[in-house]
């Protein structure tokens, strides 16, 4: 297909509009978090790092801070067994049901996260189990396991069978060929999964808002909590960049795993 | 005759090895053995809980006999559905939902298909590759934080837009779909990227041979060719509108969208909240079932 000089220059200066596009917003909440006046309003004026000072001692972000990496850790631990798991399954097992069971596993997803939200909040209250930092994890890894599942059932799928079976032929048993060859090579993905669930999980708000018990305040739920109140905002500003950088980390340290390509869906 | 076979690996070793031998004949149970932690999860904690949230929207309040209190019927009736399709007010925030979403929808499209092409048809390897982890990075950072970062560049007074450019949408409905669209953009361009990328070369050059100019290329052959790519991202782009409610509470003013009123009645009226959260639930079920048949949830 033939495109003119014109309309690549074009298409170029497009690409590169969005992605300014993309970028400033945020770009914009760092650079105010060094922001000498309070407002947000344009142009940002001076610099100063009194913000991150306050906000290194204010106790409301420190906590909401170690709320969220505990959620994210223990919820990224166990969507990466379940979600593993249910990759080797559906990768490599033909099955009565295969496909409902890959339905359901994306219905976290593709649902809106207010119906999963409300869905797994009333299913506590029916069970009659509080809300706690046990529910909000249950309610987060449901919607990681399917991340880490497309990405190691990626990998499985590209993973030539010949190579367990050889293992096989030459007398390892089930575990010693998981252990020498199966595990080795998707050493990555499972690590790729695993960062993507810690950062759809630290960054999730709305699940988070059902599910999380009273009082229990996420790094999310403290700036939204605090974004109306202008007194705040400066730090609203430091924490929500924190919060960009935290996420933003574990996501390129996933791209780089999985050679670049992280789809919408952890794939 | 009995067999007399020797099997030289088989017959050596301990418990690790009968157990393996077993999981490696068995290849049913090795498959109860994966399936059943992780479909037991997503079965009772999620489908369980989207059913008890269908039984929870067939109950509803009633007054009480003394007209202080209210009182819950668990008897199963549609009374909240009805009150859904007969109150002006759920029917307009559903059709503005509705119609947010698909606006959405359009307007990631009509910038995402350039991108995209831009990316995978155009640009060198080199950048190709850094676009790619430009565009996906954005999408897994900062919700709220973006949503925010919107709300200071919306403000009428002294945001971005009003001060560089003059005008702003405001916060309001229109304000609610820019944010929204700035937000979802990476969901649409990712897939329509993907699937530009599997498109062959040869088959552009073979439409430019038979004589098609590029516009006539691009309609005749791309589009129909990345059209599971575009329903894949448009479940994205449709779905995560069709259930926001935060970012109508950041930027939206006084906008009232499908989530915002199941937010409201959450806590005051569970049952009604149930019933109309079903509404995004209906549609995306009908959403995806046509995706289904265009290949589109593969590439997902």
């Amino acid at each position: 297909m033939y495109v003119s000089r014109a309309a690549r220059y074009l298409l170029a200066t497009f690409t590169a509009l969005v992605l300014l596009v993309l970028y400033f917003p945020i770009l914009y909440i760092a650079r105010l978090s060094i922001n000498k006046a309070r407002s947000y309003a344009w142009p940002p004026q001076g610099f100063t790092l009194e913000w991150w000072r306050a906000a290194s001692h204010a106790s409301g972000p420190r906590d909401a801070l170690f709320r969220s990496l505990e959620t994210a850790l223990l919820a990224s631990a166990i969507a990466l067994l379940l979600g593993t798991l249910a990759s080797f399954a559906l990768t490599r097992h033909r099955f009565f049901g295969r496909n409902a069971v890959s339905f359901i596993a994306v219905l976290p997803i593709a649902l809106p996260g207010i119906v999963t939200g409300i869905a797994l909040n009333s299913g506590y209250h029916r069970v009659g189990i509080n809300l706690s930092l046990f529910t909000l994890v249950v309610a987060h890894a449901t919607f990681c396991i399917v991340i880490v599942y497309n990405n190691v059932a990626a990998r499985l799928r590209r993973l030539s069978p010949s190579l367990e079976e050889a293992s096989a032929d030459l007398g390892a048993d089930v575990f010693q060929t998981f252990g020498y060859i199966t595990f080795p090579l998707m050493r990555s993905a499972l690590l790729a999964g695993a960062l993507l669930a810690f950062a759809l999980s630290f960054d999730e708000i709305v699940v988070t808002t059902f599910t999380a018990g009273a009082g229990f305040e996420t790094l999310p739920l403290w700036i939204f909590n605090n974004m109306f109140r202008p007194n705040n905002l400066p730090l609203v500003n430091v924490v929500a960049t924190v919060v960009v950088v935290l996420s933003i980390i574990p996501v390129y340290l996933a791209q780089r795993l999985s050679d670049g390509a992280v789809g919408v869906s952890g794939r | 005759m009995a067999t007399t076979t020797i099997d030289p690996v088989n017959e050596r070793g301990g418990l690790r090895r009968r157990i393996s031998r077993v999981l490696y004949q068995r290849p049913r149970l090795r498959l109860a053995l994966l399936l059943g932690g992780p479909l037991t999860w997503l079965v009772v904690a999620y489908l369980g809980s989207l059913v008890a949230l269908l039984v929870t929207s067939l109950y509803h309040y009633q007054d009480d006999p003394t007209g202080l209190v209210q009182r819950l019927v668990t008897s199963p009736s549609t009374t909240n559905y009805q009150r859904v399709l007969d109150t002006d007010v759920y029917r307009t925030v559903a059709f503005r939902t509705i119609g947010a979403a698909l606006s959405v929808t359009v307007i990631d499209l009509l910038i995402a298909v350039p991108v995209a092409f831009y990316m995978a048809k155009l640009a060198g390897p080199w950048v190709r590759r850094a676009l790619v982890v430009a565009v996906t990075m954005p999408l897994w950072a900062g919700y709220l934080v973006k949503g925010y970062a919107w709300r200071a560049m919306l403000d009428p007074a002294g945001g971005v837009l009003h001060e560089v450019f003059g005008h702003s949408p405001g916060f309001g409905v229109s304000g609610t779909v820019v944010t929204l669209s700035y937000l979802w953009l990476p969901y649409m361009i990712i897939p329509i990227y993907a699937g530009l990328e599997r498109l062959p070369n040869s088959l552009l050059e073979a439409s430019t041979d038979l004589g098609a100019k590029a516009g006539r290329t691009f309609v005749r052959v791309v589009l129909p060719q990345i059209r599971p790519s575009i329903v894949a991202g448009s479940i994205f782009t449709f779905a995560l509108t069709l259930g926001d409610f935060y970012m109508a509470q950041i930027v939206g003013g006084t906008t009232q969208f499908i989530g915002n009123v199941v937010y409201r009645e959450f806590s005051a009226n569970l049952p009604f909240a149930a019933a109309y959260a079903t509404l995004p639930i209906v549609i995306m079920i009908v959403y995806l079932s046509a995706a289904r048949s265009s290949g589109a949830l593969e590439e997902l």
